[in-house]
């Protein structure tokens, strides 16, 4: 990356911190917005007593979990329901009312099924995942050229060859498409679920804060969720860059017409 | 020779919103194994339909279309088809593109390997092997699909425009490497072309189309012989004679076009 570019940034952020901090009780209660000072306290004693990484390892895991539950189970289906047209049909009602809910309204039966341990949170999680990464694959395996499908079957080729060298690799832009969008949803699975009912994790970090009173510990968990986002969004990346190397050289080019 | 490939009174019809589209009707053609044929006629006068016909992409509407004997019935495995897009996986190198047939034919790496750097040298893309189609022009692109259809070696070769997108020497060169494979390996080919020159110069036989709805007016004699050089063709007194004559007989079509 260009050091412009990062020096930019930093200046960005480093201003909204100053905003923050010297309009925190001038402008505002500081009861509300607390004090980027206050917040930095607050994660460098979670920091320190080992509670961040504890909290933010379990939200890692149902929300790495949860993901790659869903995603593994909506590449498969979406494979299965592309490929097979007449089963799609037949059970594209009950999917779009299955997709129409609300998943988070799903939440209580699922702590009635498995408790407010990991699980619920993970199952929560895999849920909503699961329909981005399946209507994506569908999309995608549905629009797989029919020509080149043709082609390939001239040469002889069986269906296990039409999908591993035609299909999962021109739909794996749309499953990555569909990957990306999940990784904010992850972790709103997860944190909602422990929001609701937990006694671990950064969702139950931010409501003890919260009830507590304790703005600083409110922002804190935040600024954990949010590094955890990040984390998450760059492993996508770094993954999509790995198995779709075609798509480096089609940004690299020159650009000609 | 026996006969290959039959057309029987076959018609093709397209259902499009707008209402049917006759895209060749009544064709009558026989194919014999081993026999060089190119098509030749104005655009969208059904030769592309033809070559979907015999490799079973769609049936005749009415009419048969015989391979070997039987009707064509579903994905024809013995023909490989080069269409006017060259249909690469644009994400597969060169290599893995020219390498995919032979994957499918369940080649050993080695094997494969060795088979596609032999097919890259033929085309000159040996350069070019782990390149992806996006990098490279619409020349080698068309030349990375024809080493692919070679790399399976099929019983019938089905060529829609394979050489219209190359220079004049490359098209010589693939011209001369093309019917030297052919007459090798004993290969059937259905190759459309809009070049005359071109349809005369390969050909063992030469079908003239006409307009829409697509029939076949005539069917050329080339009888310039199995073994022949084509660099020094355009000096053969036959060769000429040949391409006049196709010439002529494709005016009809082009004052047809005058008075439209």
């Amino acid at each position: 990356m260009k050091p412009k570019l990062i020096l930019i940034r930093l200046a960005i952020l480093i201003g909204i911190l100053l905003v923050w901090q010297f309009s925190s009780g001038v402008l505002i209660k500081e009861f509300f917005v607390s004090k980027p000072t206050k917040v930095a306290a607050v994660l460098a004693k979670w920091i320190g007593s080992g509670d961040l990484f504890y909290h933010a390892a379990i939200t890692a895991f149902e929300a790495f979990a949860g993901f790659l539950l869903g995603a593994f189970v909506g590449i498969s289906i979406g494979l299965l329901l592309g490929r097979a047209k007449g089963l799609a049909e037949v059970l594209d009602p009950f999917i779009m009312a299955f997709y129409s809910l609300p998943k988070l309204a799903l939440a209580p039966l699922f702590i009635l099924w498995f408790g407010i341990g990991l699980e619920m949170k993970i199952v929560l999680t895999a849920t909503i995942c699961f329909f981005l990464v399946f209507l994506n694959t569908y999309t995608g395996v549905r629009s797989v050229s029919r020509e080149m499908i043709a082609i390939l079957k001239l040469m002889g080729a069986k269906e296990s060859h039409v999908i591993t060298k035609v299909v999962i690799p021109s739909a794996i832009t749309w499953v990555f498409a569909g990957l990306r969008i999940s990784v904010p949803y992850a972790l709103i699975g997860a944190v909602v679920g422990e929001l609701m009912a937990s006694n671990r994790g950064l969702g139950f970090l931010l409501s003890s804060s919260a009830a507590d009173f304790n703005t600083a510990g409110v922002f804190a968990a935040l600024c954990a969720i949010v590094c955890l986002a990040a984390l998450l969004n760059y492993g996508v990346s770094v993954a999509a860059r790995a198995m779709m190397p075609w798509e480096r050289t089609t940004e690299q080019r020159e650009f000609s017409i | 020779m026996s006969d290959l490939i039959v057309f029987e009174n076959a018609s093709k019809t397209f259902s499009t919103p707008n209402g049917p589209i006759e895209a060749s009707r009544d064709i009558n053609l026989t194919v014999k194994r081993g026999e060089f044929v190119t098509l030749v006629g104005p655009s969208g006068c059904g030769k592309s339909t033809l070559l979907n016909m015999t490799a079973g992409i769609f049936a005749p509407t009415t009419g048969k279309v015989l391979y070997d004997g039987k009707p064509v019935d579903g994905f024809n495995g013995h023909v490989g088809y080069m269409t006017q897009n060259d249909h690469l996986l644009t994400w597969r190198t060169v290599g893995g593109n020219i390498g995919v047939p032979l994957e499918i034919a369940g080649l050993s790496k080695s094997e494969r390997k060795a088979r596609v750097e032999e097919l890259a040298e033929m085309v000159g893309l040996s350069k070019f092997l782990d390149s992806y189609p996006s990098q490279l022009s619409g020349g080698m692109r068309k030349r990375c699909a024809l080493a692919r259809l070679l790399a399976y070696s099929p019983e019938t070769l089905l060529l829609d425009e394979p050489f219209a997108a190359l220079d004049a020497q490359l098209r010589l060169r693939m011209q001369m490497e093309l019917r030297s494979i052919v007459q090798t390996l004993g290969k059937t080919v259905l190759f459309v072309t809009h070049d005359l020159d071109e349809a005369v110069a390969i050909a063992d036989r030469c079908a003239i189309f006409t307009r829409g709805p697509g029939t076949i007016r005539n069917v050329l004699d080339i009888p310039l012989g199995k073994e022949r050089e084509l660099i020094g063709m355009r000096h053969n007194p036959d060769y000429v004679e040949l391409t006049a004559t196709l010439w002529d007989e494709m005016a009809p079509d082009i004052r047809l076009e005058e008075a439209v």
